[in-house]
């Protein structure tokens, strides 16, 4: 037998589900998934703070101040944002702990930006199957857009097989007839830039490609490979490096007095990182693709984008070296996120998360090219796709042709 | 012998270890079993997915521990023996098609002989010249496991995802909880395993090796096969805590297999004790735990905030938690008969 | 045949890169007896601080003494601070003890730096050496300037008093205290010593590789598998072998069919390996009998 108390409870629970169900819609503005609430929202963050790979825990830090601002401006529909940052030193096993962790213990509502493509599958699956969204991976992997398997997963940047492509392009218009010799980081990064330039070179690839040469980050010096590219016959150099190993490049190329074609990766074409340390006198003429501003190159002075951008940094961030291409990639997808958030209004369920970030209408954060868009739908999850061609010229990028759409079949 | 040739006395680089030290009391060992079985019932899945991490470290730190603690050999090529063992699980489960409990065996023996045929060049080398030859195994084995020619079986740069077992007989328990009980059972096994070949003749001849080679030898002792077993025995115990590392992260790939892990593995046997087996959970706690603890000080200096951590640990107690222990027994021994 | 003499001289010019590393190592050897995991940070660190001192705007060679100075006391000052605490502890504690301050170090230069690519500046420029574009003018300064090391080196363990003081310190401990040698203070002026000449093997290095906190990693190993390539105990066999190193290297890289390119490391060291199987001392150092 029920107490009469109970009996009371019971038929009043039942009334208000009644009522519940009857004025849903109304009550639906507000809903809720573990780590969102009235007052906040909780997004979860890894990052190789420490390690070989800490060189982009500044991504981490930016973006941390960024919410800060944010914050401070009043937060996003009256909600502040908490950023739980983890470190995982670019190890797998690490990032599976740390992202069991946010999840299951901080409690957040989905991930933003984990950084690398190893931390980033080791994850995926996991929070695949927890439905919790790992949005705007910091990789250019291609497989970080695959919705149909993986709907709670997508990148960011463009992805680096879509550079590849991009670059292919341009050579079997201008060049079709090149003796292509090629220098890749051995990583993820380096085989899907190659894999992306075979793919857009096609037949020609086998025929037009004379010389390929993989290096570990862990060399110290990579005279060697350049040596041997040049005695190949190369009249095409690529280099499918990262910020220190194109430096390297370009001065030794320089040294050799060897004067390819040069096509630079986007990773490693910062003015201020790498062009500058290795000389501009040695980087005249070098092509690479870009989708977003140099942080120290002078043409975007006057660009209203940037201006804002300087002045965050200004205010928030002193300390942040601005010709650094990690600042420029935190705050833009700082940024982005912060879109999707503002998007979702009070429906903070993961489910809607996903659909906000999937439903992004030419957005232009800051630090965008001018045209380059984000654009996403529920079967295009790579948000950025867009580059343009450039080509370095006295102390900065000269942007020529149209900006490029390399989309993938996916 | 020419006049250049340098005489020395060479203290042993690692100290003795009685072998009664080696081990815990039946006391003590069954109170920890006790708290191992029953906290998991108490805590989140996450923190059963750490504990189960622990001892995965716990029986590859005990491996290296048998390898230098037992024979005297330093080995800074863990990482690659670990590698090995958790591609070989990987691949059988994600290629052939077969149960993660049977992978494991096949990990070890892979190792085994992997670890058993690496320590026959090693022989000729000790000290720092051996340090150098598993460091180069160590850096050479993420490079290796690149390489296009096994990309078809290892998945290259992009490496290998791994399904997790559910828990067998429908029996209700999460699959993080399953996995903590299977590994502890292993990691039980493999312990008791240790401590009775530590303590059986081949244990007395690899201890009688690490305290003096030349004398072991002139004993009758043959120097070479039980140096090469040592290594084999270590190699392959590190296989089985690889390949149950691979099932529990649920991935491999090169990245997760760099020097970094083999030093880790290192600082793990000396923070809990070079040469004593219980101090292994321990020294694995410390490689889990303190980066954790470092990072929450400070991000920006958390390798920093990591370095001053360990120094005051060697610091306080130079020996480890061994040190600690055999403090601890001190007092205890005092407090009954006083 | 051109493809060979260009790899051989690529070879010898990185080789110096690593031969001015291995110098580094076996200073430290000689005067502590084993490998310190941290002097590639050490040395790193070094670097910037020149590198910092420039910025201020003292001139190249004023900042290379200035930073040797410091480099100096600054080793001095790790080994009694951190290390003389640890000198009774075992071995392999004091290993540990490498890798905390190795980690400290790392950590330290990427807050105060980051870790963007900087410009070091070269003494010697950077234009082709007697005709050749693979040897800079700044690499053949810098195998002038290890040679120049490596004499001095030579000089002051076999003629100065506090050199040998210093040798007998590190192998025979117990009767370089019995003939009254400070035994404690010559290791800390080994530390002093091995932190200087790493500065100097750092700010040659630093130019080619450009300076950022991770870039003595690689060098590292490469200066560690030089130094025991050649023979811990021979501070001319360490420089052989940095550029039997690097020409090693580079010929594996080139020659080998297939997987060469992708196993040039892993290869150089197998190779060193087998040599030191061969020659457990190295090359050129001294073999150590042991007594009973």
């Amino acid at each position: 037998m029920l107490s009469k108390q109970k009996m009371l409870a019971a038929v009043l629970s039942t009334a208000v589900i009644a009522f519940a169900a009857t004025t849903g819609s109304a009550l639906a503005q507000k809903k809720y998934d573990t780590g969102a609430s009235d007052t906040e929202i909780k997004l979860g963050n890894i990052m190789p703070y420490s390690g070989p790979a800490s060189a982009y825990g500044v991504i981490g830090k930016i973006e941390e101040t960024y919410f800060k601002m944010i914050n401070e401006q009043g937060g996003i529909n009256g909600r502040k944002i908490t950023f739980i940052s983890y470190d995982d030193g670019y190890s797998p096993p690490k990032a599976v702990e740390q992202a069991r962790k946010l999840v299951e213990s901080d409690e957040v509502l989905f991930l933003f930006g984990p950084l690398g493509t190893p931390s980033n599958s080791a994850i995926q699956k996991y929070l695949n199957s927890k439905k919790v969204p790992q949005i705007f991976v910091a990789t250019g992997a291609t497989k970080f857009g695959d919705y149909k398997n993986f709907p709670w997963t997508m990148g960011w940047q463009p992805a680096y097989q879509s550079e590849g492509r991009i670059y292919a392009k341009y050579l079997l218009k201008e060049k079709p007839g090149a003796k292509v010799g090629i220098l890749y980081q051995n990583d993820d990064f380096g085989k899907d830039l190659l894999k992306g330039l075979k793919d857009g070179l096609g037949d020609k690839a086998a025929s037009m490609i004379v010389a390929e040469e993989s290096y570990e980050v862990t060399e110290p010096s990579i005279d060697s490979h350049i040596v041997k590219i040049k005695a190949s016959g190369a009249d095409v150099y690529f280099s499918m490096t990262t910020p220190k190993f194109s430096a390297q490049s370009i001065k030794k190329l320089a040294e050799l007095e060897w004067k390819p074609l040069y096509f630079q990766s986007n990773v490693g074409a910062s003015v201020g990182s790498v062009l500058q340390p290795a000389g501009f006198e040695n980087s005249q003429g070098i092509l690479s693709a870009a989708y977003a501003k140099d942080g120290a190159d002078s043409q975007w002075d006057n660009d209203e984008g940037m201006k804002k951008f300087y002045a965050f940094l200004a205010k928030y961030a002193p300390d942040a070296n601005k010709a650094d291409g990690s600042v420029v990639f935190g705050y833009g997808q700082a940024q982005t996120v912060v879109q999707v958030l503002k998007q979702a209004g009070d429906n903070l369920t993961r489910e809607n998360i996903m659909k906000q970030a999937t439903s992004l209408k030419d957005f232009t954060p800051d630090t965008l090219l001018p045209g380059v868009k984000i654009n996403t739908s529920a079967t295009d999850f790579y948000p950025i796709e867009q580059l343009q061609m450039m080509r370095f010229k006295g102390k900065k990028w000269d942007l020529f042709g149209d900006t490029i759409s390399g989309e993938l079949s996916n | 012998m020419s006049a250049i040739q340098e005489v020395v006395t060479e203290a042993p680089a690692v100290e003795a270890v009685p072998k009664r030290a080696m081990t815990l009391g039946y006391g003590t060992s069954l109170a920890m079993l006790l708290v191992l079985i029953l906290v998991p019932l108490f805590v989140k899945n996450f923190v059963i997915f750490q504990l189960t991490m622990l001892l995965i470290y716990a029986l590859a730190v005990l491996a290296l521990n048998i390898l230098t603690g037992g024979s005297g050999q330093f080995s800074l090529g863990q990482s690659a023996f670990y590698a090995v063992g958790a591609y070989t699980s990987a691949i059988l489960m994600e290629h052939a098609d077969i149960n993660y409990a049977l992978t494991l065996p096949v990990a070890g023996l892979v190792c085994f002989i992997f670890g058993f045929l690496f320590g026959q060049p090693a022989l000729r080398l000790s000290g720092v010249y051996l340090a150098l030859a598993t460091f180069a195994l160590a850096t050479a084995m993420p490079q290796l496991l690149k390489l296009g020619v096994f990309e078809k079986w290892t998945g290259g740069v992009q490496g290998l995802v791994v399904t997790k077992p559910d828990a067998p007989f429908g029996l209700p328990m999460s699959q993080d909880m399953w996995l903590y009980y299977f590994t502890l059972a292993v990691s039980i096994a493999i312990y008791i395993f240790s401590v009775n070949l530590l303590k059986s003749r081949s244990g007395r001849a690899f201890m009688a090796i690490r305290d003096n080679e030349i004398a072991a030898s002139a004993m009758g002792i043959d120097v070479a096969l039980y140096k090469t077993l040592a290594f084999g025995v270590s190699a392959g115990i590190t296989g089985v805590a690889g390949g149950l590392g691979a099932i529990a992260v649920q991935f491999v790939a090169p990245d997760g297999y760099t020097i970094t892990l083999a030093i880790s593995l290192f600082l793990g046997m000396v923070v809990g004790g070079v040469g004593w087996l219980p101090g292994s959970i321990v020294g694995s706690a410390f490689i889990i735990f303190v980066p954790n603890i470092a990072e929450g000080i400070s991000k920006g200096l958390s390798g920093a905030v990591f370095g001053v951590l360990l120094f005051l640990v060697i610091f306080l107690v130079p020996h480890g938690a061994r040190q600690v222990a055999v403090v601890a027994q001190h007092w205890l021994g005092k407090l009954k008969n006083g | 045949m051109e493809l060979f003499t260009n790899q051989v001289l690529a070879g010898i010019a990185t080789g110096a890169i690593y031969a001015c590393m291995a110098l580094a190592v076996v200073m430290i050897y000689q005067a502590i007896d084993h490998l310190n995991f941290a002097q590639g940070e050490m040395a790193m660190f070094s670097t910037f601080i020149s590198w910092q001192l420039m910025q201020w705007g003292i001139p190249y060679w004023g900042a290379f003494v200035l930073t040797l100075a410091i480099s100096f006391a600054a080793g001095i000052l790790i080994e009694r601070l951190l290390f003389k605490p640890l000198a009774k502890a075992p071995i392999l504690t004091n290993v540990a003890g490498f890798i905390a301050l190795y980690a400290i170090i790392n950590s330290v230069a990427g807050l105060i730096w980051d870790f963007t690519i900087k410009q070091y500046p070269s003494p010697f420029g950077s234009s082709p050496f007697l005709g050749s574009q693979l040897i800079s003018t700044h690499q053949a300064g810098m195998i002038g300037i290890t040679v120049l090391l490596l004499i001095l080196l030579y000089l002051f363990f076999q003629f100065t008093r506090v050199g040998l003081a210093m040798r007998a310190a590190a192998s025979v401990p117990e009767s370089a205290r019995l003939v009254g040698i400070n035994t404690s203070w010559m290791i800390a002026l080994g530390w002093g010593m091995a932190a200087a000449i790493g500065s100097i093997a750092g700010m040659m290095i630093a130019p080619v590789v450009f300076l950022e906190p991770n870039m003595m990693l690689g060098v590292l190993i490469y200066g560690f598998a030089a130094a025991v390539l050649g023979g811990l105990t021979s501070p001319f066999g360490a420089v052989i072998g940095g550029f039997l190193v690097g020409i090693f290297e580079n010929l594996v890289g080139t020659y080998i069919p297939g997987v060469g390119n992708e196993l040039k490391l892993p290869i150089a060291l197998a190779l060193i390996i087998t040599v030191l199987v061969v020659k457990p001392a190295g090359l050129f150092g001294r073999s150590i009998v042991k007594r009973v």
